[in-house]
């Protein structure tokens, strides 16, 4: 699917919208960071770049996608829904009994999940395992895994980052959704990862860094990751955690905290149109 | 007397008795497997002679990777391959898988349902002279709490090669505990291996000579058990031996069948008894048929450095051990 920038804008709106009525219903989740990735989503999704099929979820040809980062199920879930995987009814059940709408992702209740998450630190393994066999089975599928920045403190993180060098595996492009908040605070207080392109740049990996609310820059790293040869390729998104809803926006306490009614009733009132929190790339 | 339907080696209780380290059947074994299954992959941690993989690796080198000493990332990377259609076999010493990766094989393999087969080596006291650091005891309990997890701790060097075959076309996880140690290869071609299914070794004459001690016992110590039910045949006190190298799924049928003709259950194993083989026994039997169990393992502690044998003494695993522990509740039945 290909929309234009205008279109992807639109969408990103309302996917934030649909985020804050899934998580205020749901009383429990993860809101800032979720918040601040939509245009990551959106812009794999709808931009053009993902090879994918809602009617054929296990299509062997399809690309790959690791979210390492399971409490980002809300975005995900409304981006599925938007992609055509399931009903968007579906989205009221979030973190209900009986909902294939888990806190954290279940690839075995939900179709265009490929793996269940929620400890981080670990998807960027899995995905290193699936570029891997794609690659042993000569497939030409991307596989795309996302990451919070938080993760990369996790000791799993770098295991899997060398491993990937050292296999060359230009089939993988990670994200990282750099917003720089964690549980516990900012991410340079809590455990600093600066620099982190250079980080990655030394262990042989293409680095591609993006302001993470620019649809035309991330479409375009995107598809430049494609076309790196011989290196895995991350793309370090700058993104702003809340964005789009004023008082959730650089407020590390949103990190595992919902709206109740009066919150989200004004973060929809924010979200509203073009002109609230979120710069149009077009105006 | 040894169960003759097992078809278990002539040169059982010889010297002539060929002793070969586990590791070498699995090494065997998975060589084999990837000849007949091209799906097969396997990943280490930079122990790949001493698990013996190397076999594998020469033969199928597109196939092999090599992780370095990243144990965690290694079981991410498997269940990746295993969601491309790949059957991985992950090797390391049993002290760093499972025991440093614990998390990682429970989210990425056993609750995504992505059939991964993971070779613990160098488990248990005869391990030796690495002393504590490096004899896991507690790599059974760690990975039979897991769903989606089978355990399976052979006796002997061609049941481990079995095993893997086994495992190859089983549709669950399986995790593998092997010894360093070489041992009696006391079992033949024609000895059935099934996952699910444990083996009565030893058997009494009749069931007048019975003396009820049924000896459940895995891994290593088995050709000890049996020693001691030939020592004790001789000094008329029959006992029952049954290999339980498949602690999970467990043969229920086969265990409550010999705990119905028994007073009195003896498990034994190099492992903690807490969450290890006894303890899968007894808790089983408490729900369906309660009776006295005597639990032989590490009762919470550390082993240390010295030889297999030394350790196996010192811990209360050994021959005398076993004997005395039978004789004494023999004499109080």
């Amino acid at each position: 699917m290909k929309l234009t920038l205008k279109e992807l804008e639109k969408l990103s709106i309302s996917i934030r919208k649909e985020m804050i009525a899934m998580l205020t219903k749901a009383k429990s989740g993860h809101c800032a960071g979720p918040l601040g990735a939509v245009e990551l989503y959106t812009a794999l999704y709808f931009g053009g770049v993902l090879k994918y099929d809602p009617q054929k979820p296990d299509w062997d040809n399809r690309d790959r996608v690791v979210i390492s980062n399971g409490h980002y199920a809300p975005l995900v879930y409304a981006i599925l829904t938007h992609a055509g995987y399931f009903s968007s009814d579906k989205l009221k059940t979030l973190r209900k009994l009986g909902s294939q709408l888990q806190g954290h992702p279940s690839r075995l209740l939900l179709p265009g999940i490929e793996t269940s998450s929620g400890p981080v630190g670990e998807g960027l393994s899995q995905a290193v395992g699936m570029a891997l066999g794609l690659k042993l089975d000569e497939k030409k599928c991307q596989v795309y895994c996302f990451m919070g920045d938080g993760e990369q403190n996790c000791g799993n993180t770098w295991e899997a980052v060398m491993t990937a060098s050292k296999y060359q595996l230009d089939n993988l492009t990670a994200i990282i959704d750099r917003n720089n908040i964690q549980i516990d605070g900012f991410t340079e207080n809590v455990m600093p990862l600066e620099s982190l392109k250079e980080k990655y740049e030394s262990f042989g990996w293409k680095v591609l860094e993006i302001d993470g609310h620019n649809f035309s820059e991330i479409i375009k790293a995107f598809n430049a990751s494609k076309s790196i040869f011989v290196k895995p390729v991350v793309i370090i998104a700058h993104t702003i955690p809340g964005k789009g809803v004023d008082f959730i926006q650089w407020e590390h306490e949103w990190h595992g905290k919902v709206p109740n009614s009066q919150q989200a009733e004004e973060a929809l009132r924010q979200l509203r149109n073009l002109k609230g929190k979120i710069e149009s790339e077009l105006e | 007397m040894l169960n003759s339907k097992i078809k278990l080696s002539p040169k059982i209780f010889t010297k002539e008795i060929e002793k070969v380290s586990p590791r070498d059947g699995f090494g065997e074994g998975l060589a084999l497997a990837g000849e007949m299954d091209k799906k097969v992959v396997a990943l280490c941690a930079d122990v790949t002679e001493s698990v013996r993989m190397n076999l594998f690796k020469n033969r199928f080198p597109e196939r092999f990777f090599q992780m370095g000493i990243a144990e965690q990332n290694m079981v991410g990377v498997a269940s990746g391959l295993a969601a491309t259609g790949k059957i991985p076999v992950v090797g390391s010493y049993a002290i760093f898988s499972p025991g440093r990766n614990w998390e990682q094989i429970r989210t990425t393999i056993c609750y995504n349902e992505q059939k991964v087969i993971l070779i613990g080596s160098h488990a248990g006291l005869n391990v030796g002279p690495d002393g504590a650091s490096h004899q896991a005891l507690e790599d059974i309990g760690l990975m039979r709490v897991l769903p989606n997890m089978s355990v399976i701790a052979p006796a002997d060097s061609l049941e481990a090669r079995k095993a893997i075959i086994a495992s190859i076309k089983y549709p669950n996880s399986i995790y593998i505990r092997l010894p360093r140690e070489k041992s009696p290869v006391f079992t033949t071609e024609q000895t059935p291996f099934e996952i699910g299914k444990s083996q009565v070794l030893w058997l009494p004459e009749n069931e007048e000579k019975f003396s009820g001690i049924t000896i459940f016992v895995c891994g290593y110590l088995v050709y000890s058990a049996l020693e001691v039910a030939k020592e004790l045949e001789e000094e008329g006190v029959s006992i029952t031996v049954i290999n339980n190298s498949s602690i999970k799924p467990l043969d229920t049928e086969l265990t409550l069948k010999w705990a119905r003709k028994s007073k009195t259950i003896i498990t034994l194993e190099e492992h903690q008894v807490a969450t290890g083989m006894g303890s899968a026994i007894a808790e089983f039997l408490s729900e369906n048929y309660p009776l006295p169990i005597k639990l032989m393992g590490l009762k919470d502690q550390f082993g240390e450095s010295g030889q297999a044998e030394e350790l196996i003494n010192k811990y209360g695993l050994g021959k005398k051990k076993i004997k005395q522990t039978i004789k004494t509740i023999v004499n109080n039945l």
